[in-house]
């Protein structure tokens, strides 16, 4: 087992960890999105998911942990080789530039470090506007006492630093996730010349469908007026 | 006079590996469309010896024929210029027009510290094969080769791999400078075959730590390496190589 964790250490098992993590946050945000597309069903869609989840007691603290250790981890790895990167080459490069062809230098892709550190501090920032706030309770149709979530949302949403902001760090999650799904498929060893492209390619299509899927909530809210948007039913 | 013409070079000029460097402009007229590149830089070393005002520009080369991985020229930011699968020396300057300006730099890496001009120390390569790259024991000369069965298309993968000439362009060109297609390359074309196969784990884990060893960044899948590989090596290398370290440690015993 000493030796397993040794290995971890190296360059290749820095990526497998990396590729692990990472996939443990793809898994965690289609869920993420799931819940929050919940807005648009009936007036307590939404509400009641997230009531559902913080029933779950202390599956749901295992499952919080995890995530937590995954985005420490892979920010920690993540960080550690951007330091190596730095030290791998002294002095760079007068003029440099990609030759194309197979390569996937790209700026999604160079500026993983650069979106990376983005979504960590907008993940602080994330928990305390919504998971470490108190906006009051709601009484669902179905008995039990809900935090009222999508009030907060929808009050959130509707101050255009949150909605532009919100917007802004979605693009950059879809960019981080267009170099990170094919990357984390090629960390975990599956590659494949045949595949590789319709890897890649899916890859792309996740990442938009991801950062849209989410931008779009904020902005709806925001250009709909709230609780006066078609969308959104309210009591 | 339409087949010659005049190019603007700006090449990395460095006394030695602690010196200071930088880049120098030289204008070499009557540059042949049929030259290659190294044959374009010996022209320009007879002009400078020529004009005797200073030492001529050092570059590497051996062969001149795309084989032995010698020629090592970061050109205008691309490792071995702008053609796809083409070594330095099989560059010719028909890819280039009048007036065109060439930054011409040394392969850039930790573990490829310069040693002049545009010349570095690639001997971190070398380690990396001391470490593992090898079959520990005699299996025999040539002909006993065709007396082991290997399916044809592992030959063929394990071929495609054995022809990486070592050059460096991967590491040169990595934004991360990783060595790890060198590294993968070599270990998927011993490992496949049935001669270095029982080797595979401990081959596998000490070429990685060697790789470590000599200060090259992590792969961060770009996938760069394999677009300026004048053999066109793939990327799977380094999945396997991945795949074969994992189970070396995972079986624990051998790491």
């Amino acid at each position: 087992m000493a030796s397993f964790l040794q290995a971890l250490k190296s360059q290749v098992g820095r990526k497998i960890l990396t590729g692990v993590t990472g996939v443990g946050l793809i898994i965690f945000i289609i869920f993420h999105l799931a819940t929050n597309l919940q807005v648009f069903g009936d007036v307590h869609a939404f509400n009641e998911a997230a009531y559902a989840l913080e029933s779950m007691g202390w599956l749901l603290y295992i499952l919080e942990a995890g995530l937590a250790v995954a985005f420490l981890l892979h920010a920690y790895v993540g960080i550690s080789i951007w330091w190596r990167r730095r030290k791998a080459r002294p002095r760079g490069y007068e003029k440099y530039q990609s030759k194309g062809g197979p390569s996937h230098v790209t700026w999604a892709s160079k500026s993983m470090i650069f979106t990376g550190i983005v979504l960590l501090v907008f993940l602080i920032i994330h928990l305390d506007t919504f998971k470490f706030a108190d906006p009051g309770t709601v009484i669902l149709p179905g008995g039990g006492e809900a935090r009222d979530l999508k009030a907060l949302m929808l009050a959130t949403f509707q101050q255009p630093i949150y909605a532009f902001g919100y917007t802004a760090v979605m693009i950059l999650l879809g960019f981080h996730l267009g170099h990170g799904f094919w990357s984390a498929f090629t960390s975990l060893t599956m590659k494949h010349n045949r595949y590789s492209a319709l890897i890649y390619a899916a890859g792309i299509v996740f990442a938009l469908l991801m950062a849209v899927g989410f931008l779009f909530i904020p902005l709806y809210i925001y250009f709909g007026g709230g609780c006066e948007a078609a969308l959104i039913q309210c009591q | 006079m339409a087949d010659t013409f005049t190019i603007h070079l700006k090449i990395w000029r460095q006394d030695g590996p602690d010196k200071p460097g930088k880049l120098v402009d030289y204008t070499l007229d009557n540059v042949n469309e049929h030259m290659s590149f190294l044959e374009m830089l010996d022209v320009l070393n007879e002009q400078i010896v020529a004009e005797g005002r200073e030492e001529p520009v050092e570059f590497d080369y051996d062969c001149r024929e795309g084989i032995c991985g010698s020629c090592n020229l970061m050109i205008n930011g691309r490792a071995h210029g702008p053609k796809a699968m083409t070594c330095t020396c099989q560059l010719h300057m028909r890819n280039y027009s009048d007036g065109d300006t060439i930054v011409i730099e040394p392969f850039r890496a930790k573990g490829f510290p310069v040693i002049k001009d545009l010349i570095v120390d690639r001997s971190a390569f070398d380690r990396i094969i001391e470490a593992g790259g090898y079959v520990s024991v005699k299996t025999g000369s040539a002909p006993d080769a065709n007396s082991i069965p290997v399916d044809k298309s592992v030959a063929d993968t394990a071929f495609d791999y054995a022809t990486c000439i070592g050059c460096g362009a991967c590491v040169a060109a990595c934004p991360n400078s990783s060595a790890s297609l060198f590294t993968g390359a070599k270990l998927a074309h011993l490992n496949r075959l049935p001669q270095g196969e029982p080797e595979r784990k401990r081959r596998t884990v000490a070429m990685v730590e060697q790789m470590d060893k000599e200060g090259f960044g992590d792969c961060s899948n770009y996938a760069e390496c394999e677009a300026v590989c004048p053999k066109g090596i793939s990327i799977s290398a380094i999945a396997e190589m991945r795949r074969n370290y994992v189970k070396a440690a995972l079986a624990g015993d051998e790491v």
